[in-house]
């Protein structure tokens, strides 16, 4: 799960990291009362996306004057920001925070990500800021500088240490840089993140300030994290995904036109690769999970079909704990409920398959039923090429 | 003898009393399992499906001399569930819970490492579908009948695809020496080459199916080490080819996020390594069976 900018810099506040003196606004009035507020004689306008990558795109605006930042809020506010990170429809701006500048003696990146191989919290640094992280890793890679953390014992200082001189930090202000890297470990650790990014981190006024934040959190800690939770902000992810995950169904949104419902992540990943080979292209990743029950693929059903591209639809269901003649019910019952008028290829497998077939054979003739994956991918891409020719007709 | 688990093998639950263990306890029973007791704290001397119920995983093990665990605990206690059991001398453990938060699993690993390698705890999963020893017993939610005892091994992160791989071999009258689940998670207990290094030794086992996918360096790492160290014919397929980068697909740990995790990297080197390609989810059974037939031409 990801948040913006402003509420990532309300949680480094919570564990004492320096940050440049901010507020939010949600209109071009409120922008410029923010900068009044804050005072000073220069503001940064920062669009609120779930995006890195927001200054190349004309997200983030320096502004002289209050008229200025009015202005720039005017711009911004209810547009659609596309960034090289967001995908070609863009990111909606419906919040923007309006930030004082403060002098930049120099810039700074860090990172703190799961490191998979070592299996611990892995925090990089580099004196190269504002550089992509890829493009530091690929042009400059003895600039980076990486500890990993003991999970029992946690960060140690002269971690950090190694950390700030590293980076050719000034003796005069090593004691606070070490304070402040502890405190990023700390807000990572402590809020369950999976990865905590600050770039760029700056030496402003003997201090280590940070200038932009983005996190991601963990989602199978999001129990035990309420106010985490409290962040999303639906308007940043795909309407398709959101209305699956309010569900309890794991969907990714795709660009296909062939609907997928399929049980486990690996052969709902392994069933689109051959949509895909079949010459088709998938219109999302649905892993329905254990237990195909009619509610759950009647659920599926209609979050396949937000989806208006969507032409087909294949199910694929390997039934292990539960049995394909049940399954084969939940997909007839399933098919009345939503009123489905769509192409429909299922393939079944495991315990009593023939028996589940046999139920689809007599309640759902119209349903094509396939035998192996090969054969459910081919049926499907065979399907939607059918109608792609009667509409071109 | 095939690896980790046999019919002797004395198996714990853990969470027995739940209606997800419950379930499997009676499914892992029917198939043959040597299933001694179950483990929910507060229930301890009680009976559940028959079988004696403990408080702790120590008080189990002491009675039973059970060596094997399987843990159906909801994510919020799964850590310390697999924790007591590697600290109460069980060897093998699987754990199913999908949803346990990644820094818990670091911790886990972690905790592991306090024992000797000798006395330390092999760890499957967690968010895997078990293990099972064709025709002996199983540990875990797998549909027994879809694999038939044979000599070949799977290891897999995903259960799914697992079924799928077991099922086209046994269309093509293949079996199984014994099938791993390591689980979708991006902190998992053993790897891929953990397992290698297991079906390597194991005389019962003539080739083995690696199931990947995109995200971390396991499948990589395996292969690398295959390369010198593996002396038995190593079939990959990896899942994901047609997944975006920066996009969770499913499992926590499915996710491109750093070079040499997406699904084309990784097949190109394993290939590289010279390991046979599985090139598509349809193709388990032919491409072991077309390898089978090649072997016994050699011969």
């Amino acid at each position: 799960m990801n948040i913006h900018e402003f509420q990532a810099k309300e949680l480094l506040a919570t564990h004492g990291v320096k940050l440049p003196r901010g507020g939010i606004a949600y209109s071009p009035e409120q922008a410029r009362y923010r900068a009044s507020e804050i005072g000073g004689e220069a503001w940064v306008v920062k669009a609120q996306i779930h995006s890195g990558a927001r200054g190349k795109a004309g997200g983030i605006i320096l502004c002289r004057s209050e008229e200025e930042v009015e202005a720039a809020a005017d711009r911004l506010m209810g547009r659609r920001l596309v960034t090289s990170q967001t995908g070609p429809k863009g990111n909606l701006v419906n919040r923007l925070y309006i930030e004082e500048t403060v002098p930049i003696e120099r810039e700074l990146y860090l990172g703190i990500v799961l490191d998979r191989k070592a299996e611990r919290i892995k925090i990089m640094a580099s004196a190269s800021g504002g550089m992509e992280v890829e493009e530091i890793a690929e042009k400059e890679p003895d600039s980076l500088i990486q500890v990993t953390v003991d999970p029992g014992a946690g960060m140690q200082k002269f971690q950090a240490r190694e950390l700030a001189f590293g980076l050719g930090l000034d003796g005069s202000i090593v004691t606070k840089a070490t304070d402040t890297l502890l405190a990023c470990y700390r807000v990572f650790r402590d809020f369950d993140a999976t990865m905590l990014e600050i770039n760029p981190l700056v030496v402003s006024k003997g201090e280590l300030v940070a200038l932009d934040c983005k996190m991601s959190f963990d989602e199978n800690a999001l129990f035990r994290r309420p106010d985490i939770s409290e962040m999303r902000d639906k308007s940043q992810e795909d309407p398709r995904e959101t209305f699956a995950s309010d569900r309890g169904l794991s969907y990714v949104g795709l660009d296909g036109e062939i609907g997928c419902i399929i049980n486990g992540a690996g052969l709902a990943m392994a069933t689109l690769d051959m949509i895909k080979l079949s010459g088709g292209e998938p219109a999302n990743f649905l892993d329905i999970g254990g237990g195909a029950s009619p509610e759950r693929v009647a659920k599926s059903f209609r979050a396949v079909l937000q989806d208006k591209n969507v032409k087909v639809i294949l199910v694929n269901i390997f039934a292990g704990i539960n049995r394909c003649d049940w399954v084969a019910e939940g997909v007839v019952k399933a098919r009345e409920e939503v009123g489905l008028d769509l192409p429909l290829i299922v393939r079944l497998s495991g315990t009593k398959v023939e028996e589940g077939k046999q139920i689809l054979a007599e309640k759902a003739p119209d349903v094509l039923v396939a035998d192996t994956l090969a054969e459910a991918a081919e049926m499907a891409v065979a399907e939607w090429k059918k109608l792609g020719h009667s509409a071109a007709a | 003898m095939a690896i980790l688990l046999t019919k002797k093998t004395k198996v714990l639950v853990q969470g027995i009393t739940g209606r997800i263990g419950s379930f499997h306890a009676e499914e892992m029973k029917a198939y043959g399992t040597n299933v001694v007791g179950g483990v929910t704290p507060g229930k301890g001397g009680t009976t559940h499906l028959g079988l004696p119920v403990f408080s702790t995983v120590k008080g189990a093990v002491a009675e039973t001399g059970a060596e094997a665990s399987i843990v159906f605990v909801p994510p919020p206690f799964a850590a310390d569930s697999i924790m007591e059991a590697a600290d109460s001398g069980i060897r093998t453990c699987v754990c199913i819970t999908d949803g346990i938060p990644a820094q818990d699993m670091m911790r886990v690993k972690r905790y592991m490492r306090r024992y000797r390698a000798e006395n330390r705890m092999m760890l499957m999963g967690p968010n895997c579908a078990g293990m099972i020893t064709a025709g002996q017993a199983m540990m875990g939610i797998m549909p027994g009948s879809i694999y038939a005892p044979g000599r070949i091994g799977i290891v897999a992160r995903s259960g799914t695809l697992s079924y799928e791989a077991a099922s086209q071999m046994q269309a093509h009258g293949i079996g199984v020496s014994t099938s791993v689940g390591i689980g979708g998670d991006p902190i998992n207990g053993s790897s891929f080459r953990d397992l290698l290094e297991l079906f390597e030794k194991d005389d019962d086992t003539d080739a083995v199916v690696m199931i990947g996918e995109i995200g971390g360096p396991q499948e990589v790492d395996a292969a690398r080490w295959a390369k010198d160290n593996f002396s038995k014919p190593l079939l990959a397929y990896i899942a994901g080819l047609s997944a975006p980068k920066g996009k969770r697909m499913g499992h926590a740990g499915a996710i491109v996020s750093g070079e040499g995790e997406s699904a084309q990297e990784k097949v190109a080197i394993i290939r590289e390594c010279g390991h046979h390609i599985i090139p598509h989810p349809s193709a388990f059974g032919e491409t072991v069976a077309n390898l089978l037939d090649k072997m016994k031409q050699a011969a």
